[in-house]
């Protein structure tokens, strides 16, 4: 079972998605939540404080998921925290490409709290 | 319109409010909506598709059906049309959008989307930037909701 004092930050332009996952997380006992609007401002938050786990968009403005990702995985302090991306496609290459930037997993919308159970204990236990 | 364009986005709209809504859609008879742009709906998300041809989605709601549909997908009664559920749009649009691409991958078409845009108001406009004949797949939520999903790709491409 994974840490539900964990910190999470969820990242997506539409605010109804950032608002869909956090009650998925609260109902799946998560209480710790962070939200951003693109990738621009996550990783504003990632740097500044305490975040142990990132949901995050593909597709947004400023610095999509992929970006953000990328980003992720160059800082050094960063670097560690695992990274689940959030997708309306699930376009074969683009899987590819977020695999080679070390994303730890994705879920592809629409999608359930269960889904989204299965893909962050499938992260915390690996 | 290549007839294998329509489908996937059928099946999208239904998946995407069951999954996130809760809702079970009931498909109407689809048709041609014919040269007027006016909306079916009271708000509409309206998306561009391009690659193996170009088009654009609109997912059009009545204000019944999309305050029925809000409010299940946040846990919450909505009474009227607001930022929050014009945002909602947005996003429902593009899961749509997403499901579909996917769909119509899987059948060797490559579509890429853009990021959805909302216009609300009784009688708004959608107007649909290629030529071609837009299809309306008609949908009821319950039994006073509607909405509308309008494909319409180039005439002479598709």
């Amino acid at each position: 079972m994974t840490d539900q004092n964990i910190t999470i930050l969820a990242v997506d332009d539409f605010s109804t998605m950032r608002r869909i996952i956090r009650n998925m997380l609260k109902q799946l006992g998560y209480n710790n939540i962070l939200e951003a609007e693109d990738g621009a401002v996550a990783l504003r938050l990632l740097q500044g404080g305490k975040v142990d786990f990132v949901i995050s968009d593909w597709n947004m403005p400023n610095m999509n998921g992929l970006e953000l990702l990328k980003a992720i995985r160059a800082d050094q302090n960063l670097k560690p925290i695992p990274v689940l991306l959030v997708t309306a496609e699930a376009l074969k290459e683009n899987v590819v490409e977020a695999v080679k930037a070390g994303v730890n997993n994705y879920v592809v919308k629409p999608f359930t709290a269960e889904t989204l159970k299965e893909k962050i204990d499938a992260i915390f236990s690996a | 319109m290549n007839v294998a364009f329509i489908n996937p986005f059928l099946e999208a709209a239904v998946k995407v409010l069951q999954t996130m809504a809760f809702t079970e859609p009931q498909v109407g008879k689809p048709f041609l909506k014919g040269k007027t742009p006016v909306s079916q709906g009271d708000i509409t998300g309206i998306v561009g598709l391009t690659g193996d041809t170009n088009g654009s989605l609109a997912v059009s709601f009545s204000e019944a059906a999309i305050l029925q549909v809000v409010s299940n997908m946040f846990g919450e009664a909505f009474k009227e049309i607001n930022d929050e559920v014009s945002d909602a749009v947005g996003e429902i649009t593009n899961m749509i959008c997403g499901d579909a691409r996917r769909i119509l991958a899987e059948k060797g078409y490559q579509f890429q989307g853009a990021i959805p845009t909302v216009i609300d108001g009784k009688n708004h406009k959608i107007c649909h930037v290629f030529r071609g004949p837009v299809l309306v797949i008609p949908f009821t939520i319950g039994e006073a909701g509607r909405f509308f999903v309008e494909v319409c790709f180039e005439a002479n491409r598709s």
